[in-house]
């Protein structure tokens, strides 16, 4: 039973195309971007402890490396693909090492200062990134010569990517290597007295996590086909904090909804306010104040309440 | 031989400046294990209330702008802690994403007060004409600057080691529960220190004004460079924010100046040399 409703679930994502209008593709294939973006980072923060607040680096130098090989040096999608993943991966490790040497809010203030200076680099460096103009006129990747220039198209491209590292993200925790990363989470002087080396597990899940955030760096940028600094602010990180706190951290599906809350929010807000940022920064207030769990186990407990009422 | 000499108070004025901008912050850290993210953007609001202030008011004193201001942003601090902060005390991580909220408001709100364009803050009249020294010519401001910010830190200094109210902050950072058993009223050091520290970022943000102005992402470029200070100096100490500071200005300067496009690249070296072989900074005291 459980998996149909699994089946029935994932193949009601790939309908909206048959009746959605483009706009509304197009603001799903953004959600299911962000979601990859939100679950990698879910990775650091639920299940790792490790409060990241610089995750916007592998989805920027993803981006940046990607749209400068393609643009500006003729490489094809395919090769850029793999060089702009590779260098994100390097990254992470690097910036694994400088990190990991702290941890809790020490952790989150290395992460931010590195991604200020990346974010800093793409702005000043224009030479190389072009500065404040970023780089505009990129193109898709056709696929096996299915071109996805089409909203549709495009849409059901992102939905396999997300399936993919959604079930990727989730053997990932629930593996052995899982357990004993949220081993390290709560108990790392008893994980290390067990044998298990708390540091490398960090690292690793520190590297994996920087991994997913460059493919979703990569389907960010072959959806705007542009990338400006702000992919690498400290507003784009903490969107994706957000999401992951507001939808549950340590949860699989919380920063899906989390990140599809965000995107919304953003949307439709913008729409009829102008401040943006203004409003995400009352909603994290909201969020922490109010709802600090988060929406998937809130409504997790008020479901159990329900059941338990009923049997 | 002139760059060097111009650089090199260039260098000593920023590091002034981002002495007067990681104190705070690194006292609030020190008592309260508090990450304050909005440290930034209380820099940039009193940036912003300089240029409002000296630009309407044609020859008021930067000094009493700077204390007036300081004391503005210091009441909008505390009340961020006693209304906020406090209730999030067994949750540092929620502490910290409040910080941010609030600093993503308070620099969108500046955006929509005050625009988009850089607003210029008037170098006060009597500290324009340049000095002379040695056959080379200084700005004044600059040299003033960096008095300030030696003067602040001989008073935080002397704040915190001769004044009980410093030996009770200290008895605070140490031990805090000990402190609040010999009946130290900690969590009103923590709106103190916190009010005290929101007011020194904003004094530092008038202070700054005359050569930094005030624009929108004000913000978000101080609070990097502050971060970077403290991790360098070791995160709480003093002695540490006032060396760390001096090190990054010098090292940002030069960087500017010698090589513009890999500055933040440069910036960020010495930092993880010393996370590497020095993980609680060079001042810093490994916390139990």
């Amino acid at each position: 039973m459980k998996w149909l409703a699994t089946i029935v679930i994932v193949a009601s994502f790939a309908l909206p195309p048959f009746f959605a209008g483009d706009f509304y593709i197009n603001l799903a294939s953004q959600i299911l971007i962000a979601s990859i973006f939100a679950l990698s980072l879910n990775l650091l923060v639920g299940f790792g402890g490790m409060t990241s607040l610089g995750h916007a680096s592998y989805l920027g130098i993803a981006a940046y490396v990607s749209a400068l090989l393609t643009s500006r040096y003729g490489f094809g999608h395919g090769a850029a693909a793999m060089l702009s993943l590779s260098a994100t991966v390097v990254m992470a490790a690097l910036f694994g090492l400088i990190a990991l040497r702290a941890s809790g809010l020490g952790f989150l203030m290395i992460t931010l200062a590195l991604s200020q200076v990346l974010w800093g680099l793409a702005y000043r460096m224009s030479g190389v990134t072009n500065g404040d103009n970023g780089v505009a006129g990129l193109t898709r990747p056709a696929p096996f010569g299915i071109p996805l220039e089409t909203p549709a198209s495009f849409y059901w491209f992102v939905l396999f990517i997300a399936v993919l590292s959604f079930l990727m993200m989730a053997i990932f925790v629930s593996s052995a290597f899982g357990s004993s990363l949220r081993g390290v989470r709560d108990q790392p002087r008893r994980m290390a007295a067990l044998g298990f080396n708390p540091w490398l597990i960090r690292w690793i899940t520190f590297v994996y996590a920087g991994f997913w955030g460059g493919i979703s760096g990569l389907l960010y940028v072959y959806y705007h086909k542009y990338i400006h600094p702000s992919a690498l602010s400290i507003t784009s990180s903490a969107e994706a904090l957000l999401g992951v706190i507001a939808g549950g951290s340590g949860t699989l599906g919380g920063p899906v909804v989390g990140a599809a809350v965000v995107l919304l929010l953003k949307n439709f807000a913008s729409a009829y306010v102008e401040r943006w940022n203004m409003l995400l920064g009352f909603v994290f207030l909201f969020i922490v104040l109010v709802m600090p769990a988060g929406i998937v186990p809130g409504v997790e407990k008020l479901t159990a309440r329900f059941r338990g009422k009923r049997s | 031989m002139q760059f060097w000499i111009i650089q090199g108070l260039n260098s000593l004025s920023l590091g002034g400046l981002l002495f007067l901008l990681s104190s705070g912050f690194s006292l609030i850290f020190g008592l309260m294990r508090l990450a304050n993210l909005t440290h930034g953007a209380f820099f940039m609001l009193g940036t912003y209330f300089a240029a409002v202030a000296l630009r309407s008011f044609e020859g008021l004193n930067i000094w009493i702008t700077a204390l007036g201001v300081g004391v503005t942003v210091a009441a909008m601090g505390g009340l961020f802690e006693r209304l906020v902060l406090r209730r999030l005390r067994a949750n540092p991580l929620g502490q910290v994403l409040v910080t941010l909220g609030m600093s993503f408001i308070i620099s969108d709100a500046c955006l929509m007060m005050w625009g988009g364009d850089s607003i210029p803050v008037p170098t006060p009249r009597n500290l324009q004409a340049p000095t002379r020294l040695f056959g080379f010519v200084f700005p004044t401001y600059r040299l003033v600057l960096v008095g300030c910010a030696i003067a602040a830190a001989v008073v935080l200094y002397l704040l915190l080691e001769r004044t009980r109210l410093g030996a009770m902050i200290r008895a605070g950072v140490d031990d805090s529960q000990m402190a609040r058993a010999v009946g130290i009223r900690v969590s009103n050091l923590f709106t103190m220190v916190f009010a005290l520290g929101a007011g020194i970022a904003g004094a530092a943000g008038v202070l700054g004004g005359p050569i930094l102005s005030a624009y929108p992402g004000l913000d978000a470029d101080m609070l990097p460079l502050a971060l970077i200070v403290v991790i360098l100096g070791g995160i709480g100490s003093l002695p540490g924010a006032f060396v760390g500071s001096f090190i990054i200005g010098t090292i940002y300067t030069f960087g500017t100046a010698l090589f513009p496009e890999l500055a933040y690249i440069i910036l960020f070296l010495p930092m993880i040399f010393v996370i590497a072989f020095r993980p609680q900074g060079l001042f810093g005291r490994v916390i139990a």
